[in-house]
């Protein structure tokens, strides 16, 4: 174009608005955080205290992880107007063929407790969950098959599958390396890598907020106001270091304790000794997936033409996005992602059985719709989602405490989603 | 420019198409020179959009070919449109409601950053230079479209297609949507990319609109183009019967579609 461009104009200043508008914070989040606090309040009472306790919090994280990891996957497929019902019984699958590897197959060539073991077993996970949903993409995306259809069917293939597998034997006990992933004494990372994960997270957070800020500037945008930039700052290092300090302080049982002391030649003192959890490696694990799935969705080509797809698909189309290749690379990190589940549930129950991740894909899915995920396409944050499976894990977590029935919790955590999406539904319209 | 004169910037010969046996396009030419506004006027239904759907990549042609610059031009898919220049501003715009203008102006072409990620903030500066031109009260660049009113949705769409140095636009039925003064402003931006040597497909049903901006025009019926002209040769009532009885005047060309 050879017409003279006006240069831009003077960045409006973001003096007006209210305290949230300046902080540029999700009103949507915060109402989700105020939700959770309600809930583990309401809880923490009715149980007398036991639910804010870190052990309590500390397998809730570890609790959350699997089903959170999927649902950060569902987000991008339900952005783009699909569904995935089949998550569940991938998970499933993976689960088994795992559990034979690492018990009959890999001890044939390398023997029993080899450390090659849990990584080889890691990477049949990622690769059979990956290759699984590839193939459902494909099905979706070149051959026009609904995916509601593809991952029903894949639903009851896969779960057959998994029986398939060992003919419905269960299998057990996992290696012992492999065991980390799913928590418990082998998968906590301990007190002084925990603070310098925390720590790292710290920088990371100030670094990015300061880059983000200065680049803007650099271009002549507006911005935050600097003090916005540093409550936001430190809220989130608060956040982290809190969460930090509860992993920390809720120690090993003495009797690990004690076994670990013998086995690193420490003298078992007369009053016990405190040995602190740390963060467990499946939340480690969840965290690192939720970050690296909000770099993809919000950083990267591939997560625009996700929103794209979701937002229109035939204007995305019409750009000349590639939109089947995109949609077969959603179901593919999908059935990744549940290969990720795969190895931390089936490591945290020690055992693989074919009915592992049974009704998995509804809590998935309702993690994502809670969180904020648009079943109509196009709308949903990875956080989100994470938030949601938070959300409802701590409510069965809490009935668990409280005693109260299965069929009840079922109820109460059927009836919360319908009410989420309700109040969810409500409140987008007061924004239109 | 005189080699022009020889070589059309876009020449479409004998196009045909069919969905289900019905013809939606049936032996149609027109050509397309630098410079040039030509209108493509027809009913509802005459094969206007699909012929220019054909152009930019969204169909592939049954039959017949297209020639961009005199060669041979191999057009399946809207990103081969793109390499030669073709853009399109459809009918519906074709946003992606969810995603702000920035992300709906270069989708598809985004700018990358050295280590591979979107560089937002590029993309943010080039959209409010191109906008500056565009719409100069534009101010919600960090909304998504859906929030942003017809005429804002419109010159987002029509930022996309220019930004990336169009040589041949096509604008369906681009003032459908609008107001008098969004009307004209989009007749204004017409004329001054005519200036710049752009060449552009006009389509639309509102006969006064072409003939204030098109040099030529061509009308199709039923799928068939009834006749082409320039737009002196011809009068206004002479053109509407072209349009509704196929009925080809003195003044212009006749196409196969003429009755």
């Amino acid at each position: 174009m050879t017409a003279p461009v006006a240069s831009t104009a003077p960045p409006p200043s973001a003096a007006s608005g209210s305290l949230l508008s300046k902080l540029e914070i999700d009103v949507r989040m915060l109402g989700m955080l105020a939700a959770l606090a309600v809930i583990w309040i309401g809880f923490d009472i009715l149980s007398g205290g036991v639910f804010l306790t870190p052990r309590n919090l500390w397998n809730l994280s570890v609790q959350t992880a699997s089903v959170a990891i999927m649902a950060t996957g569902m987000v991008l497929v339900i952005v783009t107007r699909n569904i995935d019902l089949s998550v569940g019984a991938i998970l499933g699958v993976v689960g088994m063929i795992i559990g034979v590897a690492q018990v009959q197959w890999l001890p044939a060539y390398l023997g029993l407790e080899h450390w090659l073991t849990a990584p080889l077993a890691v990477l049949i996970a990622l690769v059979v969950g990956g290759s699984i949903g590839l193939f459902q993409g494909w099905l979706i995306a070149y051959l026009g098959i609904p995916s509601f259809i593809v991952t029903l069917g894949g639903l009851l293939v896969w779960r057959g599958a998994a029986w398939w597998v060992t003919t419905g034997q269960t299998i057990a006990p996992m290696d012992t390396r492999f065991k980390a992933f799913g928590g418990g004494v082998e998968g906590a990372l301990g007190a002084t890598a925990t603070w310098v994960i925390a720590a790292i997270a710290c920088g990371g957070i100030i670094v990015a907020l300061g880059l983000a800020r200065r680049r803007r500037l650099s271009f002549g945008f507006p911005v935050r106001p600097g003090w916005a930039d540093a409550v936001i700052a430190a809220v989130a290092c608060i956040a982290v270091l809190g969460a930090a300090a509860i992993a920390n302080s809720y120690p090993l049982p003495a009797g690990t304790a004690r076994r670990w002391a013998e086995a690193n030649g420490i003298v078992w003192p007369e009053g016990g000794l405190f040995i602190p959890h740390g963060v467990a490696l499946p939340v480690l694990i969840a965290v690192v997936v939720g970050l690296a799935m909000t770099f993809i969705a919000t950083r990267r080509r591939f997560g625009r033409y996700v929103f794209a797809i979701g937002g229109n698909p035939e204007a995305a189309e019409l750009s000349g996005i590639n939109t089947r290749w995109t949609l077969m690379k959603v179901f593919g990190l999908m059935g990744l992602l549940c290969g990720i589940s795969a190895c931390i549930s089936t490591a945290r129950l020690n055992a693989a059985t074919n009915a592992a991740g049974t009704l998995d894909e509804l809590y998935v899915i309702a993690s994502a719709v809670i969180g904020g995920t648009s079943l109509a396409g196009g709308i949903g944050t990875i956080a989100g989602a994470m938030l949601g499976a938070l959300v409802m894990q701590s409510l069965q977590s809490g009935m668990v405490l409280l005693g109260v029935d299965t069929p009840l919790q079922n109820i109460v955590v059927g009836a919360v989603l319908v009410l989420a999406v309700w109040v969810d539904s409500l409140y987008r319209r007061r924004i239109k | 420019m005189p080699t022009n004169e020889t070589a059309p910037l876009v020449e479409m010969r004998n196009i045909s198409i069919a969905f289900g046996g019905i013809k939606a396009v049936d032996g149609v030419s027109v050509d397309l020179r630098p410079g040039e506004v030509v209108g493509l006027l027809g009913h509802n239904g005459a094969g206007k959009s699909t012929l220019i759907k054909i152009l930019s990549g969204a169909y592939k042609p049954d039959a017949g070919e297209i020639y961009v610059n005199g060669e041979h031009a191999d057009i399946s898919t809207p990103r081969d449109a793109k390499r030669y220049g073709i853009e399109t501003i459809y009918q519906t715009l074709a946003l992606a409601d969810n995603i702000d203008a920035a992300g709906n102006i270069f989708l598809g072409r985004e700018v990358l950053t050295s280590y591979g990620t979107l560089d937002d903030a590029t993309m943010e500066s080039e959209t409010r230079k191109v906008m500056a031109r565009l719409n100069p009260h534009f101010r919600r660049f960090k909304e998504p479209v859906k929030a942003l009113s017809g005429g804002q949705r419109q010159s987002v769409a029509i930022a996309r297609a220019i930004y990336f140095n169009a040589r041949v636009l096509i604008m369906d039925e681009p003032t459908a949507a609008l107001g008098p003064a969004e009307t004209q402003q989009v007749a204004d931006l017409v004329l001054q990319l005519k200036k710049e040597g752009i060449g552009i497909f006009l389509i639309s049903h509102d006969i006064h609109d072409v003939f204030g901006l098109a040099d030529r025009v061509s009308v199709m019926k039923n799928g068939k183009l009834v006749g082409s002209a320039n737009v002196q040769d011809v009068t206004q009532d002479e053109v509407l019967g072209m349009i509704i009885l196929g009925k080809c005047p003195p003044g212009a060309t006749p196409g196969p579609g003429a009755s």
